[in-house]
C-alpha cells in the first residue's frame, strides 16, 4: 500500500478519528510534548555548548554525557511519543505539512549525526575529556547538532501555518 | 483608563496592528519564545537536579550554578525580549484568561526567588538538610507553572 493511501486509511480507523476529535485530549499530548522540549532541548543544549567549549568548561564530558544525556534521552523519548500520537491524530495533514515534512528530516540527520559522533569522535574521549575546549571535530559535532535541534524546533513550531501561508 | 483600557489601547498601538498582519512576525516570536524555554529548562534543570542528588553529582553546586547562570540569564533574556510582544498582540485575549495571571505572577515569584533564596543556597558553601530540596522543588514547580500557563494561553 503505498504511503498516502496508507495514511488515509490511519485517519480513517476509530481511535485516530476518537483522537483527533477529543480537544482536549489532543491538547494535553501537545502540552506535554511542548513542556518535555524544556527537558530534552535544555539539556541537549549544554552537552552541545560543553562539546563547542562555552559552558561547564570544568566539567568532563564523560561526566555530562553519562549524568546529563540520560535525561535528554529520556525527554527525547517522551517527545517522540507525544509527537507520535499527535502523528496519529492527524495522518493525512501531517504527511502533506511541508514543515512536518522538514521536521522528520532534519530528525534522522540528527540521529545520523548523533550516530557518527558516537562511531568516530567519542571514541577518542579519553585523550580530552577534561579538555576547556574539545578538539575541532567534537566542537564540529556539538554545533552541528544544536544547529539542528533550533531548526528541528522552528519547523516544528511552523507546523500549524502550513495552510496559512502555502494554502 | 481601566486595566482592560490599557490592554485595548496596547493591542491597537499602530506598531501592534502592524506586527499582527504580518503572516510571519508573530511566530517568529513565538518560536523565540519556545527557544527560550529550553534555555531556562536546560539552565534550571542542571542545578535542580543536582540539589535533588541527580544529574550531575559531582560537580560541586556553586560550580555548576555559576556555569549555569550565563545561560539562565540569556534564557530570561529571550523571555523578556519576546514575551511583551506576544503579550501585546492579544492583551484583551489574555486580560479574561486566569492561566495568563497565574503564568505572569509565577514568573514575578520564580524570578524572585531564583535571584534571593535560590541563588543564596546554591552560591553558598552547601546547606545542609532538606533546605537544597525544597528549593529546587519550589524552583522547578514555578517554572512548570510558569511554562503551563504559557502553554494554556497559547491554545484556541
Amino acid at each position: 500500500m503505498p504511503l498516502p493511501e496508507f495514511f488515509e486509511w490511519l485517519a480513517a480507523t476509530p481511535s485516530s478519528t476518537a483522537l483527533r476529535e477529543s480537544h482536549y485530549l489532543y491538547l494535553a499530548i501537545l502540552a506535554v510534548h511542548v513542556l518535555t522540549l524544556a527537558v530534552f532541548l535544555g539539556t541537549a543544549i549544554i552537552v552541545d555548548l560543553r562539546l563547542i567549549g562555552l559552558v561547564m568548561t570544568r566539567v568532563p564530558i564523560s561526566q555530562i554525557l553519562s549524568r546529563l544525556l540520560p535525561w535528554t534521552t529520556g525527554g527525547f523519548a517522551v517527545m517522540a511519543a507525544s509527537g507520535s500520537l499527535m502523528f496519529y491524530a492527524s495522518p493525512v495533514d501531517k504527511f502533506v505539512n511541508l514543515f512536518f515534512r522538514a521536521k522528520m528530516a532534519m530528525l534522522a540527520l540528527a540521529g545520523l549525526a548523533v550516530w557518527i559522533f558516537f562511531r568516530t569522535v567519542h571514541r577518542s574521549i579519553e585523550g580530552w575529556d577534561n579538555d576547556p575546549v574539545p578538539p575541532r571535530a567534537a566542537r564540529i559535532a556539538g554545533g552541528l547538532t544544536l544547529l539542528l535541534w533550533v531548526a528541528i524546533l522552528v519547523a516544528g513550531r511552523m507546523i500549524p501555518y502550513q495552510q496559512y501561508w502555502l494554502g | 483608563m481601566s486595566l482592560l483600557e490599557f490592554f485595548y489601547w496596547l493591542e491597537y498601538l499602530p506598531l501592534l496592528v502592524a506586527m499582527r498582519s504580518s503572516p510571519w512576525l508573530f511566530p517568529a516570536i513565538a518560536t523565540a519564545h519556545l527557544l527560550g524555554l529550553a534555555i531556562i529548562g536546560g539552565a534550571v534543570l542542571v542545578v535542580d537536579l543536582r540539589l535533588l542528588g541527580l544529574g550531575l553529582i559531582r560537580q560541586p553546586v556553586a560550580q555548576l550554578a555559576r556555569n549555569a547562570e550565563p545561560l539562565l540569564f540569556i534564557g530570561i533574556a529571550f523571555m523578556l525580549l519576546t514575551g511583551p510582544w506576544l503579550f501585546m498582540c492579544f492583551a484583551t485575549k489574555y486580560y479574561y484568561l486566569t492561566a495568563f495571571w497565574v503564568k505572569l505572577v509565577c514568573f514575578a515569584l520564580v524570578l524572585l526567588f531564583t535571584l534571593t533564596v535560590r541563588r543564596r543556597v546554591v552560591m553558598g558553601s552547601g546547606s545542609a538538610g532538606a533546605v537544597p530540596k525544597l528549593v529546587a522543588a519550589a524552583s522547578l514547580s514555578l517554572w512548570f507553572t510558569v511554562a503551563l500557563g504559557g502553554r494554556l494561553i497559547g491554545f484556541p
